[in-house]
């Protein structure tokens, strides 16, 4: 496998950078199971070129069943991207001509993107304190991109995700009271309907790259984008599972709700009740706490063999831990 | 039953194997050595604390629900109540009952996280 992809940078320094470009760099530095991220560098006539190609190395995966193909991923950066949503620049949407499968190349953001070192790192002090406002104004131009045509993204809101992830809880045969309380209480309290916009769909600490003079660098991870309810945007990042350690920080373990709402708010986005954010972080442990069940189910169907995916399966009990205390507050 | 040596003190010896030899290993494997590491953590955890948490859960489930039952079965009753909707979140003891049984689960699977706080 990584012999193909190093021959496919081969192909793709010469097609980017012009006959005669000599690839520099070539480096995994990340992967999933079905996902692969590699860092390479060539040199050409045009000068020398650092970038990132993101590229599926596996045709399906339940963790990923409900992506969007790395061409739509790639589109709709460019889309957000032209509304002013900081995003990585889309260089390259590969084809069958470089031997790489599904695929694309974007230019390199520097920064960090590890939600611990986020929370924790000294380095990241001095600009922590406005992370969640910066959070909230990326999500308006993001809110604000029309979803370009034909990509075909699924809409779905606050009912239709509980019958979503209802169906994927049943159908594993798991009981687990906490998730069945969790499901009856948010069902019993939908919020009421809003208007639906483009979401980034996987909007939490771990898929932003953040700079530690700048703040918010990039948006990333693109592959669950949907149309839905923008609150559901902003529960994710307050889920407690992407706090790192910081369940007294909500807004991703470094920031407060009262600035993620007013960041919002000031760049021009609707308001959005703090009541909305809630119900939908919770939902966001109860997603989590399902997807937890679907990766162990890829193991024990045999369709993975990693054992991260029977240990992310003990990651339920963290979502419990988070729901039962959450139920107990909306009382 | 056996405790020359326990099973809990196979599992640690086989994690402690499993560090020793990460440092050697690509980063793929490395990270998935720590996992299986961790992995063991958990069973060892289980082995320890397992049985007492389930009794746990049992007794607080047997005085919810009214009656005696093995765990696996006054479980499968507690998730039929709350989804046919007998048991709510407003029902007297129930989310007592759930929390006691999540944090100690959670102690188990994995004692380095924090919840949401009260």
């Amino acid at each position: 496998m990584e012999a193909d992809v190093g021959a496919g940078l081969e192909r793709l320094a010469v097609r980017l950078g012009g006959a005669g470009a000599r690839l520099t760099e070539a480096q995994r530095l990340s992967g999933g199971a079905s996902m692969e991220t590699w860092a390479f560098g060539f040199e050409g006539e045009g000068g020398a070129e650092s970038l990132i190609l993101r590229r599926r190395s596996a045709p399906f995966d339940p963790e990923t069943a409900r992506s969007v193909s790395l061409a739509t991923e790639a589109a709709l950066i460019r889309a957000t991207g032209a509304s002013g949503a900081p995003v990585p620049p889309v260089r390259h949407i590969c084809d069958d001509a470089d031997g790489l499968g599904e695929a694309y190349v974007m230019g390199r953001v520097s920064g960090e993107t590890l939600g611990k070192k986020i929370v924790g790192d000294p380095r990241f002090d001095a600009v922590r304190g406005r992370l969640a406002r910066q959070c909230g104004a990326v999500l308006v131009p993001i809110h604000a991109t029309p979803p370009p045509e034909g990509l075909n993204l699924k809409i779905s809101d606050a009912l239709g995700e509980l019958d979503r992830y209802e169906e994927v809880y049943r159908a594993s045969g798991a009981e687990r009271p906490i998730l069945e309380l969790a499901f009856q209480y948010l069902r019993r309290n939908l919020p009421p309907p809003v208007t639906p916009t483009l979401l980034h769909g996987d909007f939490r600490n771990g898929n932003i790259m953040f700079d530690p003079q700048i703040g918010v660098a990039a948006v990333l991870d693109w592959e669950l984008a949907h149309i839905g309810d923008p609150a559901e945007d902003m529960g994710w990042i307050c889920t407690n599972s992407w706090r790192f350690g910081r369940p007294d920080r909500p807004v991703g373990g470094f920031g407060d709700y009262a600035d993620l709402l007013a960041g919002y708010h000031e760049a021009g986005g609707r308001p959005i009740e703090l009541s909305r954010v809630r119900f939908w972080q919770m939902l966001g442990s109860l997603r989590w706490g399902v997807m937890c069940l679907t990766m162990y189910l890829s193991w024990s169907s045999g369709m993975t063999t990693s054992v991260e995916r029977p240990m992310i399966g003990r990651r339920v009990s963290e979502t419990e831990a988070d729901l039962i205390v959450l139920l107990e507050q909306s009382l | 039953m056996i405790t020359h040596p326990r099973t809990e003190e196979l599992v640690r010896a086989v994690a402690m194997w499993i560090d020793e030899i990460r440092p050697g290993l690509d980063p793929r494997n490395a990270f998935l050595a720590r996992v299986a590491a961790n992995a063991l953590a958990t069973v060892g955890r289980e082995l320890t604390d397992g049985p007492a948490a389930e009794a746990d859960a049992t007794a607080a489930m047997t005085a919810l629900l009214g009656h005696p039952g093995a765990f696996a079965q006054l479980n499968a009753e507690l998730c039929a109540h709350i989804r046919e909707g007998e048991m709510t979140v407003e029902t007297p003891g129930l989310l007592a009952v759930l929390k006691g049984m999540a944090r100690n689960q959670l102690a188990i699977d994995q004692p380095s996280y924090k919840p949401e706080e009260t």
